[in-house]
C-alpha cells in the first residue's frame, strides 16, 4: 500500500493529468504539500471532465433561461416546467472512453449514470435516448464496439424499466479509435417535488446510500479527460461495471424516501465518485464536510483513503438527511436491500475533511476545490469559411433510382431497426411514437399531455463550418420536435470534440458553441444542462467535432400528434419550405460522388425562416389537418419521400417542380423544409393557407401504389426500397459473427 | 373481479400491470410485496414482467424461491387463477407450477418487436374471449422466451390442448418448440405467456387486442 504521506514527485503529478502549473496552484492554495490523497482529490476535482476547464468560457454565452427554465445548468439535470405543476427533467452525458475499452460495461454504465442524473432530483425515468457514433464499417473494432455498445444500452435500460425510444447513429473513419456514446434520460416530477444537491445545515448527518465501494473505476473521469494512445487497451480496470438491478432498487428507495419528506439535499456518485458528490453538496451549500471513511461500505477489504475517494463505483448516492427522520429512512433502504450508512456529517468551517483509522487523509478549503479549479481560455483558430457549391459541379446520376436505394442502404441512412429492436421501447404503456419517426413521443401519465424528444446532429457539416453546423444541430432537433407536433421547450447538449489544446479543434469548439447559442436564442430553445467530451483523439487524431443537441417538446394533446408514414391512397405531397438544391456537404456528395472530405459549405440555416415554416406546420398538424409529416433532412426530399413511403407501405407519384437539376432537386439538403400530406380535396386550401401566411409550400406528388415513380417513370418497388433500407444493418452484424 | 400483483425487486412491469387490470377490470388491484408469507383474498394473481433480482442467476429463478411463492403455489391448488407474464412465465416455471423452462432467445438477442399470436385453445379460463383460431397482435420484449420442454412432456400439453397461444405467422421472435407463446397448467388455472398483452390495451398502443385476454379471466371467475 501506498503510503499518505508519500512524496509527490512531478512524475507522480503528471500521472493525475495535472500540468505542473496546475499544480503549483495546489501548492500555493494550501500552502504545503499535498498528501496522496489530497493530490487524488485534486486530480478528481480539477480533470477536464469534472471541472470544465477549458470550455467553462464559452459555455457561458448560451442562453440558459426562459419562462418555463425551473432549474438551467449545474445541477444534476436540467429541469423544465410542462404545467400542471409538472416538470420534466433531462440531460444528456457522454461515456465516449469506457464505451471504447469496454463496450458493454462502458455504454451500460453511461445509461446507469445518466437515469441517476435524473432520479436524483425526484423524477421517475419515463425515456431513454442515444446518440452513438462508431467507426468506418470496414474497421476491424466497429462490429464489436456497434454490438457491446447496444448490448449494453439495451441491458441496462431494460432491466432498469424505462422505454429506450429513439437517438441517432453514424459511421465515419474519425471514430475508428474513439466512438461516441451520449446517453439521454427524461423523468417526470412534480414542481414541488424536486430536489437539489445542495446541503443545508449544519451537524447534520451525511448518508451513503446504494451498492457497495469497490476499486473499479478508479480514474475514470482522469481517463476521460486524455487522449488515447496505444495503450488504451491496459485501461481495462479503470471502466466501472453496471448493476441495472441495484439501479432500479435505487430508483424506487429514492422516490419512497423522497416522499418521506426525510431527504434534505441528495447526489449522486457518479465521476470521481465520492469525492466530487461531497465536495459539490458542501460548496454549494457553503459547509464544510467531514467523512470517516470507516464507515463506507466497500466491496472490498483493505481499500486505502485513495481508492476509496476516486473509485467510480456505480449506482451509489449520498444524501443529507433530516436527523429525526434517519430511522424511517433507514428502514426503507433495509426494505429495498440497500446499503445505508452515516459516513459524515455537514459542518461550518468549510474544510473537506477526510478521515481512516482515525487518521485525517485529507483536509482542504472545500469551495476552492471546486470555485478555484483552473480555467482556460484555450487559443484558437477559426475554421476556414467553406466555399459555395455550384449545383453544376455536381455530377448527376445515371440512374436516379439506383441512386435512391443505394442511399436508403448507407450505413449512415439505413434503417436502425437492429438496434432499437434490442431496446425496450414499450414499457411503462406510455409510447405514442416509438424509434424511427422524426421524433419520439411518450404519453404524460394519464394524458392529455405529450413528450417529444429528439436527439440530432449531422457532424460533417460542422467539420466543414462550425457555427451553421451548431445552428443546424439547433434548428433540426427543433424541426423534428415540430414534426410530431410538439412545441420544442428546451435542450441538452453534449459536446464532443478532439483535443482543445489544439487551436484549430479549440476553433471547432467556439464555432459550435457560437452556431448553437444563436439558434437557441432565435428559437426560444434554452440550454438547460450538458456535457462536454474533450480529448476524443486517437494517436493525434481527432472526432469530427459532434456537439450533439437533445430536444424537449410538448404536445397538450397527444392524440394530436403527426407520423412519418403515408396513410392512404390519392392524397396530395406537399413540400413546405424552398428547394434550392444545396449539394455542399450532402449524403449525395459524399457517398454517392465521393467527396468524403470536401471543403464545399453545408446548407446554410435561416432561423426566422426555420420558426415561420416550423410555427406554420405545427399549427396544421394541432388542427387536425394533416394526415402525415417528416422533416427534409440528410439524402434530401426523395429519401424523405421514400421514407414516407416505406413506413405506410404505400407508394408515391412525384412531379419535381421548378428547373433545378433533377439530382439537385431529389438530393439538395436544404433547411427548413418539411413533406406533408393531406387529403386531395383539402390540397387547395392549404396551399392557400400557406401563401397567405407566406410559406412556401409546392406540390409534388400523389400517394398510391406500390412504387416510387417519378412523373410516372422510373418506378422503384417499395418491396425493393426496404429491403435495400432494412437489410444493410443486420447483413452487416452477421457478417461479423462468422469471422 | 379481485386482482393483486406481485412485486419482486428487479419487476419493472408492475404499473403497466396494475394499469391495465385496473382499466379492464374495474376494480382496483393491489400490490403484493415479495416478502408477504400470505396472500389477501384474491381471484387472480399476476406474476408481472421485469427482471426479478436482475435475473443474474437464471431467469426467475431467484424469485421462484422467494417468501410468497409458498402462498402461491397453495392458491393455485385452491383454483385460484395465476397468470405470469415475460419474467412471471419464468419464474412459474421456475417454480415448477408450470412444466418445461424459458431459454436464451434463439437470436441471443434482447427483441421487443410486435408479434402476431394464434389462440391455439380458446377454451380456457384466459383466452375464452377470443375465437379459436384468432390472431392478434401484441408486444414481446424479452431476452429469455425460448420455450423448451422435453418429448414427453411436450406430448401431453400439445394431447391435452395446453397450449393456449401460439406465435402465427412466421412471428416466433425466439425459437420457442411448437411456437408456444404460453401455456397452461394441468387444472387450467395457471397460464404463463412471454408476450405482453397489458401494452396492447388502447388505441395508444396501436390496437387493443390484449384486452380480451383481461376479460376472459374476468367472465370466468364472474
Amino acid at each position: 500500500m501506498i503510503p499518505n504521506d508519500i512524496r509527490i514527485t512531478p512524475e507522480l503529478v503528471a500521472e493525475h493529468g495535472l500540468k505542473p502549473d496546475e499544480y503549483q496552484r495546489i501548492l500555493d492554495l494550501i500552502g504545503r504539500e499535498p498528501t496522496l490523497t489530497e493530490l487524488g482529490i485534486f486530480s478528481a476535482m480539477w480533470n477536464e471532465h469534472c471541472s470544465y476547464k477549458s470550455s467553462k468560457k464559452w459555455l457561458r454565452t448560451l442562453p440558459t433561461t426562459g419562462p418555463r427554465v425551473i432549474c438551467g445548468p449545474g445541477e444534476n439535470a436540467g429541469v423544465v416546467d410542462i404545467g400542471d405543476g409538472q416538470a420534466i427533467i433531462f440531460k444528456m452525458e457522454s461515456h465516449n472512453h469506457p464505451s471504447y475499452i469496454e463496450p458493454h460495461e462502458g455504454a451500460a454504465t453511461g445509461v446507469g449514470g445518466i437515469l441517476r442524473d435524473v432520479f436524483t432530483m425526484g423524477a421517475r425515468p419515463i425515456a431513454a435516448l442515444n446518440a452513438l457514433r462508431f467507426g468506418e464499417p470496414d474497421h476491424p473494432r466497429t462490429r464489436h464496439i456497434v454490438s457491446g455498445v447496444v448490448a449494453g444500452i439495451g441491458g441496462y435500460g431494460n432491466s432498469f424499466g424505462v422505454p429506450t425510444i429513439g437517438g441517432e447513429v453514424n459511421f465515419d473513419p474519425s471514430y475508428n479509435g474513439n466512438c461516441l456514446v451520449n446517453a439521454f434520460a427524461a423523468g417526470l416530477a412534480d414542481t414541488d417535488k424536486i430536489f437539489y444537491s445542495e446541503a443545508k445545515g449544519v451537524g447534520l448527518p451525511l448518508v451513503y446510500l446504494g451498492s457497495k465501494t469497490g476499486r473499479d473505476g478508479i480514474h475514470g473521469a482522469t481517463m476521460a479527460s486524455a487522449e488515447f494512445g496505444e495503450d488504451s487497451e491496459e485501461k481495462r480496470p479503470t471502466v466501472q461495471i453496471g448493476d441495472p438491478f441495484s439501479e432500479k432498487l435505487l430508483l424506487e428507495a429514492c422516490l419512497e424516501l423522497m416522499a418521506s419528506g426525510a431527504v434534505i439535499a441528495i447526489q449522486d456518485m457518479g465521476a470521481a465518485g465520492l469525492t466530487c458528490s461531497a465536495v459539490e453538496m458542501g460548496a454549494k451549500g457553503g459547509l464544510g464536510v467531514e467523512l470517516d471513511l470507516d464507515k463506507v461500505p466497500c466491496r472490498e477489504e483493505g481499500m486505502t483513503a485513495y481508492e476509496m475517494m476516486l473509485s467510480e463505483s456505480q449506482e451509489r448516492m449520498l444524501m443529507v438527511l433530516d436527523p429525526a427522520r434517519e430511522k424511517d429512512a433507514e428502514a426503507i433502504f433495509v426494505k429495498w436491500g440497500l446499503d445505508f450508512a452515516v459516513v459524515g456529517k455537514t459542518t461550518d468551517d468549510l474544510r473537506f475533511r477526510v478521515s481512516r483509522h482515525g487518521d485525517i487523509m485529507a483536509d482542504l478549503p472545500i469551495k476552492e476545490l471546486g470555485d478555484q479549479a483552473p480555467e482556460y481560455d484555450r487559443p484558437f483558430v477559426k475554421t476556414a469559411k467553406p466555399k459555395q457549391l455550384a449545383p453544376a459541379d455536381v455530377a448527376a446520376p445515371n440512374d436516379l433510382g439506383e441512386v435512391l436505394t443505394k442511399i436508403l442502404a448507407l450505413p449512415d441512412m439505413c434503417s436502425r431497426r437492429w438496434i432499437w429492436e434490442q431496446y425496450d421501447h414499450l414499457i411503462q404503456g406510455n409510447t405514442a411514437i416509438g424509434p424511427g419517426g422524426d421524433a419520439a413521443v411518450i404519453r404524460v401519465e394519464n394524458g392529455p399531455k405529450g413528450l417529444a424528444f429528439s436527439l440530432d446532429v449531422t457532424p460533417r457539416y460542422c467539420a466543414a463550418d462550425p457555427v451553421e453546423g451548431g445552428k443546424q444541430a439547433v434548428a433540426e432537433c427543433w424541426r423534428n420536435l415540430t414534426a410530431v407536433g410538439a412545441e420544442p421547450l428546451a435542450v441538452t447538449d453534449n459536446l464532443n470534440f478532439g483535443n482543445p489544446e489544439k487551436p484549430e479543434i479549440m476553433g471547432q469548439f467556439v464555432g459550435c458553441i457560437e452556431g448553437i447559442g444563436e439558434a437557441c436564442r432565435a428559437l426560444d430553445f434554452p440550454v438547460v444542462s450538458g456535457n462536454v467530451s474533450l480529448y476524443n483523439e486517437t494517436n493525434g487524431k481527432g472526432i469530427l467535432p459532434t456537439p450533439a443537441i437533445g430536444a424537449v417538446g410538448l404536445l397538450p394533446d397527444y392524440e394530436k400528434r403527426a407520423t412519418i408514414a403515408f396513410k392512404a391512397e390519392n392524397e396530395a405531397l406537399i413540400v413546405i419550405g424552398e428547394t434550392k438544391g444545396h449539394l455542399g456537404q450532402s449524403i449525395y456528395l459524399r457517398d454517392i460522388v465521393g467527396k468524403r472530405d470536401d471543403a464545399s459549405a453545408p446548407p446554410p440555416v435561416d432561423l426566422d425562416l426555420e420558426r415561420r415554416n416550423g410555427d406554420f406546420v405545427r399549427e396544421e398538424i394541432r388542427a387536425g389537418n394533416l394526415t402525415a409529416v417528416h422533416d427534409i433532412s440528410d439524402g434530401g426530399l426523395l429519401v424523405a419521400a421514400a421514407e414516407m413511403a416505406m413506413a405506410g407501405g404505400i407508394g408515391v407519384n412525384l412531379k419535381p417542380q421548378g428547373d433545378l437539376p433533377l439530382h439537385c432537386w431529389a438530393f439538395g439538403e436544404d433547411q427548413a423544409r418539411y413533406l406533408v400530406t393531406l387529403a386531395e380535396a383539402e390540397a387547395d386550401a392549404f396551399i392557400a393557407r400557406a401563401e397567405k401566411a407566406g410559406i412556401s409550400a409546392a406540390r409534388i406528388g400523389t400517394t398510391g401504389g406500390h412504387e416510387l415513380t417519378l412523373d410516372g417513370s422510373i418506378p422503384i418497388s417499395l418491396t425493393g426500397m426496404k429491403e435495400a433500407h432494412e437489410g444493410w444493418l443486420p447483413a452487416y452484424m452477421a457478417a461479423g459473427a462468422e469471422l | 373481479m379481485k386482482s393483486g400483483v406481485v412485486v419482486f425487486p428487479g419487476s419493472n412491469r408492475e404499473r403497466d400491470m396494475l394499469r391495465a387490470l385496473d382499466e379492464i377490470t374495474g376494480t382496483r388491484p393491489v400490490p403484493i410485496w415479495h416478502a408477504e408469507t400470505e396472500l389477501p383474498d384474491l381471484d387472480l394473481v399476476v406474476l408481472c414482467g421485469g427482471f426479478s433480482y436482475g435475473d443474474y442467476l437464471r431467469t426467475g429463478a431467484i424469485a421462484a424461491r422467494g417468501r410468497i411463492m409458498p402462498a402461491i403455489a397453495k392458491a393455485a391448488d385452491k383454483g385460484v387463477r395465476v397468470l405470469g407474464i415475460c419474467n412471471g412465465f419464468q419464474i412459474l416455471c421456475e417454480a415448477g407450477l408450470l412444466p418445461g423452462v424459458l431459454m436464451r432467445n434463439a437470436g441471443l438477442k434482447f427483441v421487443c418487436k410486435e408479434v402476431k399470436l394464434e389462440v391455439a385453445n380458446a377454451d380456457t379460463d384466459f383466452t375464452r374471449k377470443y375465437k379459436q383460431g384468432e390472431v392478434w397482435r401484441c408486444p414481446v420484449a424479452h431476452g429469455d422466451g425460448n420455450y423448451f420442454t422435453d418429448a414427453e412432456t411436450l406430448k401431453r400439453l400439445e394431447g391435452e390442448n395446453r397450449v393456449g397461444l401460439r406465435y402465427a405467422e412466421g412471428t416466433n421472435p425466439n425459437g420457442s418448440l411448437n411456437d408456444i407463446a404460453g401455456i397452461l397448467n394441468e387444472r387450467g388455472n395457471v397460464f404463463g405467456m412471454m408476450p405482453h398483452p397489458e401494452n396492447m390495451i388502447e388505441p395508444l398502443n396501436g390496437a387493443t387486442d390484449g384486452r380480451a385476454l383481461f376479460e376472459s379471466v374476468l367472465e370466468a371467475v364472474a
